[in-house]
């Protein structure tokens, strides 16, 4: 029972002198996710309209590229990964610097795109050789 | 003296030259054009413009020029679409087009010819999507929305033509323009990221026979609707009068 007291004790006091996660702020404390621009200065709109958006711009682009033929649109999953994909893995995938994987498993938000979608630039399939 | 490039009339004939082999056509002067033989499609559609319900895309096949054994277009689609998973039961690999082999019983004649999506203009697989995934395009192209398929596979037992599989696994290999996905039903698209590029589909291209016509049907003047106006032409299961974009002579 003293022992468990101790313990209690102890953990207590860990929590107490552990810095505090919230109201962070600009100082510095809070992680940011590390995600390497390879092509800064090229987006279709600046990065505040893009972080807060992309996602609609992109379900907005999709309906009409599939459904109404529409192409060449500004906004286009495949021109975001041409220019986003990392130039040493060539994908926007692999890792915590990636860049559509880095935001998002810091965002905690599922990236369900790359299940049909092709997350490396200027990927040619072989198809099933006979 | 000028360089070549400098020649106004070398320019002119090597720019011809370009036109003619591949380019389609090419500016003689404003408003003149000089137009390629044998294009069978029009030029890319602008961008920023949608599909044109004016055009009806679709295939004549001759089953008279299709070989015994050749498999270039299900090669060529294979390559196109990025289709190269293998699965241990082959029943579940996907096939966008296949080759059939139809036996004269009393004579032996065998007719082989490749069968894929035949594009209805009533898609039985669009009544039946129960989310309205399975579309067709105003141009003809009957597509699967992934984004809203939810993989029931209710359009697989509606396809009178079995031109539809379900992709079973994790797919790492699709090309860029051709997003597929475990999941989803898919079928021949008709090479829709080709067509709208004013490019021809790859099994149509590829076919070493010239067995395969792609063109619109709505354009009397296309070397498709000239064909189906002076020979006899079949759609599968024309019974079911489900107006197939893809037609067969020789059948």
């Amino acid at each position: 029972m003293k022992q468990l007291r101790l313990l209690a004790a102890l953990l207590f006091a860990a929590i107490a002198v552990s810095p505090a996660p919230t109201l962070a702020g600009e100082g510095g404390r809070t992680p940011k996710p590390t995600v390497s621009i390879e092509n800064p200065g090229h987006c279709v709109a600046p990065a505040e309209e893009m972080r807060r958006n992309h996602m609609e711009m992109l379900k907005h682009q999709r309906d009409r590229s599939l459904r109404q033929g529409i192409r060449g649109e500004p906004a286009s999953l495949n021109a975001c990964i041409e220019c986003h994909a990392s130039k040493t893995t060539g994908s926007v995938l692999g890792d915590g610097k990636a860049f559509c994987q880095g935001c998002h498993e810091y965002a905690a938000v599922k990236l369900d795109c790359f299940e049909c979608h092709q997350p490396k630039a200027r990927f040619k399939a072989a198809g099933l050789k006979p | 003296m000028n360089a070549p490039e400098r020649n106004p009339r070398r320019a002119f004939i090597a720019a011809a030259g370009a036109g003619v082999a591949g380019l389609g056509f090419t500016a003689i002067a404003p408003g003149l054009h000089l137009m390629a033989v044998g294009e069978a499609n029009a030029a890319a559609r602008p961008a920023g413009t949608a599909a044109s319900p004016a055009v009806r895309w679709g295939l004549l096949i001759d089953a008279t020029k299709c070989a015994p054994g050749c498999t270039k277009c299900i090669d060529a689609c294979h390559e196109e679409n990025g289709v190269s998973e293998q699965l241990p039961d082959p029943r579940q690999n996907s096939q966008w087009i296949r080759k059939i082999e139809l036996v004269d019983r009393r004579n032996g004649r065998v007719t082989t010819l490749p069968m894929m999506c035949q594009h209805c203009a009533t898609p039985p697989c669009v009544d039946v999507c129960p989310t309205g995934a399975s579309m067709k395009r105003a141009d003809g192209i009957v597509l699967v929305d992934r984004h809203t398929c939810i993989g029931c596979r209710y359009c697989m037992m509606a396809c009178p033509y079995k031109a539809r599989s379900f992709v079973h696994t994790n797919l790492s290999e699709q090309n860029p323009e051709v997003p597929r996905g475990k999941g989803c039903v898919e079928s021949c698209t008709l090479c829709v990221h080709r067509v709208d590029k004013g490019q021809q589909p790859a099994c149509v291209e590829k076919c070493p026979e010239g067995a395969m016509t792609f063109g619109d049907l709505n354009d009397p003047t296309s070397a498709i609707a000239k064909r189906i106006a002076s020979v006899p032409t079949t759609q599968v299961r024309g019974d079911l009068r489900l107006d197939l974009g893809v037609r067969y002579q020789g059948i």
